[in-house]
């Protein structure tokens, strides 16, 4: 089975053809909006990282950028520095020539400001928007896609509708030998259990107990109830009542195959299959992760409604009851409820989504892409000056 | 034919309501061939859940077959399941 991407000359294949203007430090991130508008046909991301990590959080913000800049929906990235940061360019432009990403850069200090690194900018980003517009769609087997799942504003009735439905074309896309990320490790507190039980090795089960052990700590370390954070006040109304009935409802998106293996935030899985990527539930940190680690599609399930899209990548969003699938029509791709209304099943949305995937991976625009959502975020871990 | 109310396990002591349904009202929920009915005691609001069977204090409360929490009051039968009765078990640095 294939679907129709952009062939990488890493190698790799993109679902779309981006070219991407990517400050490596909140300094430059005026700049490269500027330099983004300027230059209609880019997409820009701003951020307030680059500077002052420290340690492990460092490496984690690294591997964040350079994971993102190096998605295959990505053709070439502007990367835009000031010059005296702690994450330069150069420390990205290292990464992303052994992930083999066509890259260009400008320094602000370097340029001798921001006029003329605008105009610098442009003129290098127009040189990569030529060389991506060379790029044509082939067919590409479906087991070169990777699939992130992400659930957010979520209600009861996404552990029942949308959540199982997702799993369910997860599975098939499995069976074709693709490859599907589940995220949001506070939402597998309470479920661990349930994903030990399919884990492909003892390693495999030992990681998952351990990054569930370490997101459960933070609540431990601040003292306080996890609810009202996990499930938010939001998810409280919906119905969800625990932390652990929400991760019940929330690990159903993964599907029911085997975990092959977890890997860190915005890290490559080596693995096809089911990979769990350690993270939190933030929906626009996990999107910005699972893009790092390679998704080219995501889809995210919903059920009190949320606009949320991706800067580089497409977000098929599916309503987990009509309600909110009428209510934010303009915002929906997919409606799960009419398995509520008992007009479908979880097997028949399940083939819809992952048909959904084939066509939205082909160039199908989505719902958050129409209406220009970019939504971009990384975390800190706590380790900044 | 449009559900009325959900039961995702066997195991489970509570089911979860898919519209809003009235107090006074009688439930039947399916649990595989056979039938559970209840009558409700309370308003249950899309979404939310309700008691299968009285439930004693302290008594673990199983939806999807696992375990959501743990009764914080006595709840009959028909009653309304949700944060005013029943606690998390996880992630509660408040106890630490």
């Amino acid at each position: 089975m294939n679907f129709m991407g952009y062939r990488r000359a890493n190698g790799t294949a993109g679902t779309r053809n981006h070219v991407l203007v990517f400050p490596t430090v909140i300094c430059a991130s005026a700049t490269a909006d500027m330099i983004s508008r300027a230059v209609p046909g880019t997409v820009v991301v701003t951020h307030p990282h680059g500077c002052g990590h420290m340690g492990i959080e460092t490496e984690h913000i690294v591997r964040s950028m350079s994971g993102f800049c190096a998605n295959p929906n990505v053709a070439g990235v502007l990367l835009v520095g000031l010059g005296c940061e702690l994450i330069t360019p150069q420390v990205i432009a290292e990464k992303l020539a052994a992930y083999g990403q066509r890259y260009e850069v400008v320094n602000i200090q370097e340029e001798g400001g921001t006029t003329a690194t605008v105009e610098k900018g442009g003129l290098l980003v127009k040189k990569l928007l030529k060389e991506a517009s060379k790029a044509v769609r082939e067919p590409v087997d479906i087991s070169e896609l990777t699939v992130g799942t992400n659930c957010g504003g979520s209600d009861t009735f996404s552990g029942l509708t949308a959540n199982p439905a997702l799993g369910n074309a997860c599975d098939r896309l499995v069976a074709e030998g693709g490859t599907a990320i589940l995220s949001e490790t506070p939402e597998m507190i309470g479920a661990e259990q349930v994903l030990a039980r399919r884990a492909a090795s003892e390693s495999v089960k030992k990681r998952i107990y351990e990054i569930t052990s370490a997101t459960e700590a933070l609540a431990f370390k601040a003292g306080v109830d996890i609810r009202g954070s996990e499930p938010s006040p939001g998810n409280i109304e919906g119905g969800l009542t625990t932390l652990e009935e929400k991760s019940l409802g929330a690990v159903l998106k993964g599907g029911t195959t085997e975990i092959r293996e977890v890997v860190d935030f915005a890290e490559r899985p080596s693995e096809k299959g089911l990979v769990i990527m350690d993270g939190p539930a933030h929906d626009a940190v996990c999107n910005t992760g699972m893009i790092a680690s390679g998704a080219q599609v995501i889809v995210f399930t919903t059920g009190r409604g949320t606009p949320m899209g991706a800067p580089t990548v497409p977000v098929i969003k599916v309503a987990t009851n009509s309600r909110i699938y009428h209510h934010m029509k303009d915002n929906m791709d997919i409606n799960a409820g009419i398995i509520l209304d008992g007009t479908g099943t979880i097997e028949s949305i399940g083939e819809r989504i992952f048909q959904e995937i084939i066509e939205v991976a082909s160039g199908k625009s989505t719902r958050a892409e129409i209406l220009g959502h970019h939504e971009f975020a990384i975390h800190s871990l706590g380790l900044s000056v | 034919m449009a559900l009325e109310a959900l039961l995702l396990n066997p195991k489970d002591n509570v089911a979860t309501a898919v519209r809003q349904l009235e107090s006074g009202q009688g439930v039947i929920i399916k649990n595989g061939q056979s039938n559970i009915d209840i009558v409700l005691l309370e308003i249950i609001p899309s979404g939310h859940k309700f008691a299968l069977r009285d439930i004693e204090q302290g008594e673990k409360i199983i939806k999807y077959g696992e375990v959501i929490g743990q009764a914080t009051t006595r709840i009959n039968e028909g009653e309304h399941v949700h944060v005013h009765n029943v606690e998390g078990l996880r992630g509660r640095g408040d106890r630490q």
